[in-house]
């Protein structure tokens, strides 16, 4: 009996810091910024004035916001879809596969990850850039012929930023796969390579399935951190206003002054989130194979 | 023994949090010493006629918090250097706060309700901290302090200050009669070209906007006639075009956004003309205007690849490492005349310094502001090329400053003020993203001119509705 509540005590005390700090530095202030998309205030205000869900409607008529959700939505459909692409297919040669130099590439693949977003920034800025570019160097050399494409004007600048965000996520994704992916144990490839199965079929016969809990857990990691990291790279990158993000919509109406407004876009954005990551969590589910 | 392990791993983890918490809060009462130690001054009750002479002043200390321009830049310490000087004068004491990226570093605390006693920082950043403040009428009138005397001389603030400098839109926001903002440095905006390649060339620097596009039809094929750092830019331009354009009636009811004033045959013109300078821009300009790129597209000056840029006085500091074309010299002209015999104008930026309406420490701010105007403090800021309004300041200038600051001697009408201020209206952009930001689509061709003039009168009309004051 002492000994249970002694245990519970314990428990609690354990988990008293996490909770206590989630409390104060998560949960009160999402509170706060629903309480703030319905008031209207400057950041820095000494009063606000009631408006209900006014906010809301007029958000929903902005074009700019439609513009920088869809710019969104598109960033997260795409990166994502070429980003797990790349990360599986990397970490399947890079596993399954006798290169020589293997850990040599995984720290290559993996060192975009911990440059900050202003390197990266500084980087691109110098393999964009229009004369005498990288990629426009490189792309003139293959075509024998002078290209001028100007990646970070409006045609291109959606691509650039993919290109980048893509760059910068593969290698943290592909070292999460090749770790599950080295624990899938050899007996079953070897003694399906018995039954005739070629590369294609052990990759999707046996290594995706078993990998399958990795790759949805990700997978929404993925998509929520999407969110930040397009605003990040496009208020680095790219001029304001060329590709708007929903997030770069909500720091642009804090400048003007609009702090309620901000926060009702920041409402939205968090429920979309949330929903999306819910949904693909539902999309994705299927029975747990146990290796 | 494992129980007894186990507790002190838990509490030892429960002690940790509150240091944790406990060292966050550290900081905070080091920053508010002020409110603490003004409660023995006058911290809410605004004299009317503030004592000028520093009698009670011992013990306070008042927050200063000034952006690291590119003057602080060229004469680091500068501002640390006024501070001590101000604290020789009076004996108040100045904890200063300078840095590049002021809004980041007073915002937070700002929001949390901690405010410095003195903040320089112009309208016209992207943060837009300032237009915050003046909106939301959160800055303190300083009308009184034009009357005070300066610190340690027996001079009048208003004397010392040029005339008509504190009598702008800059200065009073909402059109009163009442200062809020301290006129601080100024710079004149012009175009900035390369002066010793039109030596070479032989060619003459354009006094009219006819003269400008027949020059831009005799240009070398790499050479474009035009290009801009970011959109941002083009704010002085602007202002600079529609003050040539219409002259002062027209430019005064164009910045409070006075009805039907985007039909006249004026603001046509100026529409047109901006128009028409895109179709000669450096093709490469847009997709470099952005914060990470736009030295690059100043780059294209000192390459010969585009002719003129719109720019301020600090261009030449900001570039003095990057690498130019042989005979290269810095040359700056005020925006060509929009017909043969008017004249030319040039924008006057002006950077401000304001006092929160809720600074704890109101008359030693204000004490502080008349400081700014003093010999003392125009030497120290002359060193960093920081040039105020002051009688007699421009006269020591030397080299390039002396040739960019002599741009109104020789003929070229001042353009000053901003479009007014309006409460913010959601849905409703920002002078920048309505007037500037669309330069980038007429450049690139994802823009119309006609699409340009429509999104400007209706955003014109909403912001006059909302228009303070």
């Amino acid at each position: 009996m002492r000994r249970s509540k002694d245990r519970s005590l314990f428990i609690a005390l354990c988990v008293a810091p996490a909770t206590i700090l989630f409390f104060i530095f998560m949960v009160l202030p999402t509170v706060n910024v629903f309480r703030m998309s319905l008031f209207e205030r400057g950041a820095y205000s000494p009063t606000e004035t009631f408006v209900g869900l006014n906010n809301f409607k007029v958000l929903f008529k902005d074009a700019k916001f439609i513009s920088a959700m869809q710019n969104t939505i598109l960033l997260i459909a795409t990166v994502t879809i070429i980003t797990f692409f790349f990360a599986i297919l990397f970490a399947a040669i890079l596993t399954r596969e006798k290169i020589k130099g293997q850990n040599f590439f995984r720290v290559i693949f993996y060192i975009p990850n911990i440059l900050s977003v202003v390197v990266i920034a500084g980087i691109f800025s110098a393999i964009y850039k229009p004369e005498n570019g990288m990629l426009n160097s490189v792309l003139s050399f293959l075509s024998g012929r002078d290209v001028m494409i100007l990646w970070k004007d409006q045609q291109m600048v959606i691509i650039s930023i993919i290109i980048a965000m893509v760059w910068q996520a593969i290698g943290y994704y592909m070292v999460m796969y090749m770790a599950s992916m080295s624990a899938v144990p050899v007996d079953l490839y070897e003694s399906a390579s018995l039954d005739g199965a070629g590369r294609m079929a052990q990759f999707f016969q046996i290594t995706l399935p078993l990998i399958w809990t990795n790759i949805r857990t990700t997978l929404t990691f993925f998509i929520i951190s999407t969110i930040n990291m397009a605003f990040l790279f496009v208020k680095a990158m790219v001029a304001k206003g060329m590709a708007d993000v929903g997030l770069s919509f909500m720091y642009t109406q804090k400048d003007a002054g609009l702090y309620g407004y901000a926060m009702a876009a920041g409402v939205v954005i968090f429920l979309f989130s949330f929903l999306l990551s819910a949904m693909v969590n539902k999309v994705t589910k299927r029975d747990v194979l146990e290796m | 023994m494992k129980k007894l392990l186990s507790m002190i791993l838990a509490s030892v983890m429960v002690l940790t949090l509150l240091a944790g918490c406990g060292g966050g809060n550290n900081d905070q009462p080091a920053q508010n010493d002020t409110p603490q130690q003004s409660d023995n001054q006058t911290p809410s009750t605004p004299d009317p006629e503030p004592a000028p002479e520093p009698a009670p002043a011992e013990d306070v200390t008042i927050q200063v918090a000034a952006l690291a321009s590119g003057y602080e830049e060229a004469y680091p310490g500068m501002w640390q250097e006024v501070c001590d000087a101000f604290t020789a004068a009076t004996g108040i004491k100045v904890d200063l706060i300078c840095d590049k990226m002021l809004e980041d570093v007073i915002g937070p605390s700002m929001q949390g309700g901690d405010f410095p006693d003195v903040i320089h920082l112009a309208t016209g950043r992207e943060k837009g901290l300032t237009e915050q403040f003046i909106k939301d009428r959160n800055i303190a009138d300083i009308t009184d302090v034009l009357g005070m005397t300066v610190p340690g001389e027996s001079v009048k603030v208003s004397d010392k200050i040029v005339g008509g400098f504190t009598d702008t839109s800059v200065t009073n926001p909402y059109g009163d009669g009442e200062t809020y903002l301290a006129p601080m440095f100024y710079s004149p905006c012009g175009l900035f070209y390369n002066a010793g390649l039109f030596e070479q060339n032989g060619w003459t620097v354009p006094t009219t906007w006819d003269e400008m596009w027949a020059l831009a039809d005799t240009l070398p094929e790499d050479t474009y006639l035009f290009t801009y750092p970011t959109t941002g830019y083009f704010d002085a331009f602007l202002y600079a075009l529609m003050y040539s354009v219409g002259g002062p009636d027209f430019y005064n009811k164009a910045l409070v956004y006075g009805e039907g004033i985007w039909d006249t045959p004026e603001a046509k013109e100026c529409f047109d003309i901006i128009t028409k300078l895109a179709s000669y821009t450096n093709p490469v300009t847009p997709a470099q205007a952005n914060d990470q790129d736009f030295t690059q597209n100043q780059q294209l000056v000192l390459d010969n690849k585009a002719l003129f840029m719109p720019n301020g006085t600090w261009i030449v500091g900001e570039m003095a490492e990057a690498p130019r074309a042989d005979g290269f010299k810095w040359g700056m002209t005020a925006l060509p005349a929009a017909k043969a015999g008017g004249n030319g104008a040039s924008y006057c930026w002006l950077e401000q310094a304001w006092i929160p309406a809720e600074a704890p420490n109101l008359d030693a701010a204000k004490q502080f502001v008349a400081f700014l105007y003093s010999d003392a403090a125009c030497e120290i800021f002359a060193k960093g090329g920081a040039i105020q309004p002051v009688l007699g300041v421009a006269e020591g200038m030397e080299g390039d400053n002396k040739m960019f600051y002599s741009i109104y001697d020789n003929g070229a009408d001042a353009a000053m003020g901003s479009f007014a201020a309006y409460n913010a209206v959601a849905g409703l952009g920002t002078v920048r993203e309505v007037f500037l930001d669309p330069v980038n689509g007429l450049v690139n061709g994802s823009v119309t001119e006609d699409q340009w003039m429509a999104d400007v009168k209706a955003a014109s009309d909403l912001m006059r509705e909302n228009i303070m004051g």
